[in-house]
């Protein structure tokens, strides 16, 4: 496929409409499709509800035989607990996701308008070689990365814990904004019009902020929501790189999940509370979310 | 001389993010096959952990516990493709024609795409708990004894299981599936209605419309799609460390085994090592389709 699929897919406009008018096919055939669609939303829902049921129980009403049961009485005790545990470390999580999301995206826009409308000598190659970035097991650089860090701090103390993730992810973020906004500014920018800034003697800088920014906000959307999601459910570097004590959330959930004696209750109220988030972007904004699928996948 | 004037604002726009893709990409790349093949001795008894070069590599793919590792990655990534790919097509074919609240359907099969493995992979631990009988079970076996299919209890991931990773499957599925399903569906909807309806004139049956007309067209979407799903099951970590832990032999894969070998076993070599062939692995499936990618994209 070449990039017209993606550019189409990169506009998320484009990506979701109410497809084929009315749908074929004889009364027994539909029901027969609901009940199927249906089947498959419970089932994609049963980890949601173990989640939510188990969360509101009390810790002492836990037990395997009721644990599909709804709880006898309610309690938040569960998430008062796992409140607790997790608001600092929620708190840098947000702090790591939004300034990833600012970062990667200004840059993304920055290159991916080059990419697209003012190539250099061998600037595809260049492109294909920020793509591979986006595919390489961060296993492969992770032991020099720590390294590299580590001799970082001696200089610079100030680089630890989530600042050290906030530059993991705005550069290995590169490779995937690049694309994003590529995409979108070879069908968005239109080149006649490109052409005649240029005869009127426009610079490229000029370019860029009268002709280019002022239509990126989609754009920016798709790889903002895009960059936030994957600072916020990062795990791998987070392992590497930080401690309990300054790492975003999703370390600490996995030390609150960790436990000898799992309390369950809690559990259950911090997958929900460090998945909050993200969750709620996709709700709000479901349709940007999915253009950034498309546009980071279909390459 | 003019030329260069045009081409060169914009190269200078970007080499901030080349010197950055650079250096923390392709040098560190060349730093961990550095570190690969080291020498390497035991720090108290002196005796040679890694004997240096190439060998590191031999010994690494010789070794059983890596050998292991990678069947368990072969089943999971096969599992896990096959099972995503399936269920992604299904939804999409379910949905593609329009249906009452498809954009309801279609939020809830995406929505595990929003949640972190990390997250999934807490819940999933619980579901997939190896205990099994009345007071014992809980998570998914429990639910089988309470529907009264006793028989269906497994121990997923642990123990004797025979199907541990395809048991690790399950979560990636539920986790990608609805990606998957939003790539066909675009996919659908790009293929416009007068092919169908000019192959309906023609007398073919609904099914035969999409074995001849519409499963042909999507097939470069299906190869992307395989293209992701594969690499990530190379890579996948995060639920793995979460459900079984990072020690666990029975469902070690080369990425948990990296994690043991840096820190349980503090030998960077080894885990330097098995790092790089993982980025063969993926290099071999993603390289050729990024420069045939890039040709296409150049032909234009």
């Amino acid at each position: 496929m070449s990039s017209e699929v993606l550019t189409r897919e990169a506009i998320p406009e484009s990506t979701i409409q109410h497809g084929a008018p009315g749908s074929r096919g004889t009364t027994a055939s539909r029901t027969l499709r609901y009940a199927v669609l249906i089947a498959f939303v419970v089932l994609v829902l049963i980890p949601l509800y173990v989640l939510v049921v188990t969360s509101l129980k009390k810790s002492s009403d836990i037990s395997a035989d009721t644990a599909w049961s709804l709880p006898h009485q309610l309690s938040v005790e569960g998430w008062s607990h796992a409140w607790d545990s997790l608001a600092p470390p929620l708190f840098r999580s947000l702090i790591l996701a939004v300034s990833v999301a600012v970062i990667s995206s200004l840059l993304g826009s920055l290159n991916g308008f080059v990419f697209a409308r003012w190539s250099f000598p061998f600037s595809q190659t260049v492109f294909t070689l920020f793509l591979f970035g986006m595919f390489i097991p961060y296993q492969a650089v992770m032991i020099p990365l720590q390294g590299m860090f580590l001799q970082l701090q001696h200089g610079a103390p100030f680089v630890d814990g989530i600042v050290k993730l906030i530059i993991a992810h705005c550069i290995y973020g590169i490779p995937i904004c690049t694309l994003i906004f590529r995409n979108y500014y070879a069908t968005a920018v239109p080149v006649e019009i490109l052409e005649a800034a240029k005869v009127d003697g426009a610079g490229m800088l000029r370019v860029l902020r009268s002709i280019v920014l002022p239509i990126s906000a989609p754009a920016f959307v798709v790889a903002m929501i895009w960059q936030f999601t994957s600072a916020w459910n990062d795990f791998l570097f987070a392992l590497f790189l930080t401690t309990r004590n300054n790492g975003p959330v999703t370390y600490a959930l996995n030390e609150l999940a960790g436990g000898q004696n799992p309390d369950y209750s809690s559990i259950m109220a911090g997958v929900l509370i460090a998945s909050l988030p993200t969750l709620l972007v996709y709700v709000l904004l479901g349709r940007y979310f999915i253009g950034g699928l498309m546009s980071g996948s279909v390459k | 001389m003019r030329r260069t004037k045009t081409w060169l604002p914009g190269f200078l726009l970007v080499l901030p993010s080349i010197i950055l893709v650079g250096v923390f990409v392709y040098w560190l790349i060349f730093k961990n096959v550095f570190t690969s093949l080291q020498l390497s001795t035991n720090f108290v008894t002196d005796k040679v952990v890694n004997p240096g070069g190439y060998k590191n590599y031999t010994k690494l793919l010789g070794s059983d516990d890596y050998q292991h590792a990678l069947l368990n990655l072969l089943v999971l990534t096969v599992v896990f493709m096959v099972g995503t790919m399936l269920m992604g097509l299904l939804w999409a074919v379910l949905l593609e024609k329009g249906v009452g609240a498809e954009g309801f359907f279609r939020s809830v099969y995406l929505f595990p795409m929003a949640v972190s493995m990390i997250a999934a992979g807490v819940v999933w631990r619980w579901l997939l708990s190896p205990a099994q009988g009345e007071g014992q079970a809980i998570g998914l076996n429990q639910l089988f004894i309470k529907l009264h299919l006793d028989g269906l209890q497994s121990s997923w991931w642990s123990g004797s299981s025979k199907f541990s990773m395809w048991a690790m499957a399950i979560p990636a599925i539920w986790q990608l599936s609805g990606y998957v399903m939003a790539l066909f569906l675009a996919g659908f909807r790009g293929i416009s209605d007068d092919q169908r309806e000019a192959a309906r004139i023609d007398g073919a049956s609904e099914w035969k419309i999409y074995r001849h007309v519409l499963f042909p067209q999507l097939s470069p979407i299906a190869l992307s799609a395989l293209i992701i799903l594969g690499h990530m099951s190379m890579k996948m970590f995060d639920l793995i460390y979460v459900i079984a832990g990072p020690n666990s032999y029975k469902a070690a894969v080369p990425t948990t085994m990296m994690w043991t070998q840096l820190f349980a076993q503090s030998d960077p070599q080894a885990a330097a090592v098995n790092a790089s062939i993982l980025l063969v692995i993926v290099a071999v499936v993603v390289v050729p389709y990024l420069v045939s990618q890039s040709r296409s994209d150049g032909s234009r």
